[in-house]
């Protein structure tokens, strides 16, 4: 008798479309196209901050001023708020456990830790802004 | 006791007749107390003899009868038909090759769990005949969990960057290096540094964290993946810097 195994191949193309789990993973990962246009979007601010000419900047804050950019920025803040900072925030505890002693520092701990971070970081940033 | 009947679809695959799998269907008086692997006894024993698959003991130590269930990969051991609905599609585990109907080849794997050298290795002489390498709890607490692997697979059929690309040396293997770097006994974290920080080692995990998902005894090899990736890290800086390694 000899063997001949069947082999069942996972498509590249369609393979998170195969459960829930893979497409949350996914939309996690999609933020990746957000990421890239921000990092863009730095290097344009840059650009115009170095060229000394303050009708370049001018021009780049006008260009993120209109409603459809003000729309987009709030849409992507909500994405990144979701499919990013949230899920990262609940895996943290599993890259980073604590152990005191013989126990783990409950995870909660952890996650927490991380949004206080976060709200003392954004308000670092909007006082940087002169927003409050 | 409650009778229910299931419509069980089972995949089958004959390498000596078929060309692919295919399903067949049978229908199984169950006790509403069954698990799946009680249903396909049932079949085995009094509708169809030909079927083929794997268990041992019944009772989620021995790893062998983990099945997609639903396509959710599961002990069918564990796996209670009072929890399905009345239509259960039973197939072998995704992402390895069928060998006979619900059983896989799991050849890769057990290479794979060899390769990142699970057992405890000294760099310094072994200790005196009266003596013993001590242990405290606190010690054994950081990789405990890790040792509760039962090999079932059940994490390599849910992990979509296995199931592309073979060559990772996937979840149980990897957690199972964990298990070891973590041990205070060990001093071989550097020996396996080797293999987990190559292209197929933990650099390969996306953190889709499925493994951990469907893991039925909790080891959560995705965590562990994840340490690793912060251990490799730390190392790869200790030996740029030629400061010694440790246990941290």
């Amino acid at each position: 008798m000899s063997r001949k195994p069947y082999v069942r191949t996972m498509s590249t193309t369609t393979w998170y479309m195969r459960n829930g789990r893979y497409k949350v993973y996914v939309l996690r990962e999609l933020t990746s196209f957000l990421v890239a246009f921000y990092c863009f979007l730095t290097i344009f601010a840059l650009a115009a901050l170095a060229s000394d000419s303050p009708d370049r900047w001018n021009a780049f804050l006008a260009s993120q001023q209109g409603t459809g950019m003000v729309i987009f920025h709030a849409l992507a803040l909500l994405y990144f708020l979701f499919f990013q900072t949230m899920p990262w925030f609940k895996l943290a505890p599993k890259a980073m456990p604590v152990q005191l002693g013989e126990k783990k520092l409950p995870d909660s701990f952890i996650i927490i830790g991380h949004y206080v971070a976060w709200v003392i970081l954004s308000a670092f940033i909007f006082w940087l802004a002169g927003v409050i | 006791m409650k009778i229910r009947e299931l419509e069980l679809e089972v995949m089958r695959y004959d390498p000596e007749k078929d060309d692919e799998p295919w399903f067949q269907t049978y229908t199984v008086p169950c006790n509403e107390d069954w698990v799946i692997l009680d249903a396909i006894n049932y079949v085995k024993d009094n509708l169809d003899t030909t079927l083929a698959y794997r268990w041992s003991c019944h009772m989620m130590v021995c790893g062998s009868c983990g099945m997609m269930i639903n396509g959710e990969p599961s002990l069918t051991c564990k796996t209670f038909i009072r929890d399905l609905p009345d239509k259960v599609r039973v197939e072998p585990l995704e992402n390895f090759p069928v060998e006979r109907d619900l059983v896989v080849v799991l050849d890769d794997v057990m290479q794979k769990l060899h390769k990142v050298q699970p057992y405890i290795i000294r760099k310094d002489d072994p200790p005196a005949e009266d003596q013993e390498y001590i242990q405290s709890r606190g010690a054994l607490a950081k990789f405990k969990q890790l040792t509760m692997c039962i090999n079932c697979m059940c994490c390599y059929a849910a992990c979509p960057q296995y199931g592309l690309d073979n060559n990772f040396i996937g979840p149980a293997a990897l957690a199972l290096a964990h298990r070891y770097n973590k041990d205070s006994r060990d001093q071989g974290q550097s020996d396996r540094l080797d293999i987990l920080a190559d292209y197929d080692g933990v650099w390969d995990c996306s953190f889709v964290g499925a493994c951990s998902e469907v893991c039925p005894k909790h080891v959560d090899p995705a965590a562990a993946i994840q340490q690793m990736k912060v251990d490799g890290a730390v190392e790869f800086w200790k030996q740029k810097m030629g400061i010694p390694g440790d246990k941290s």
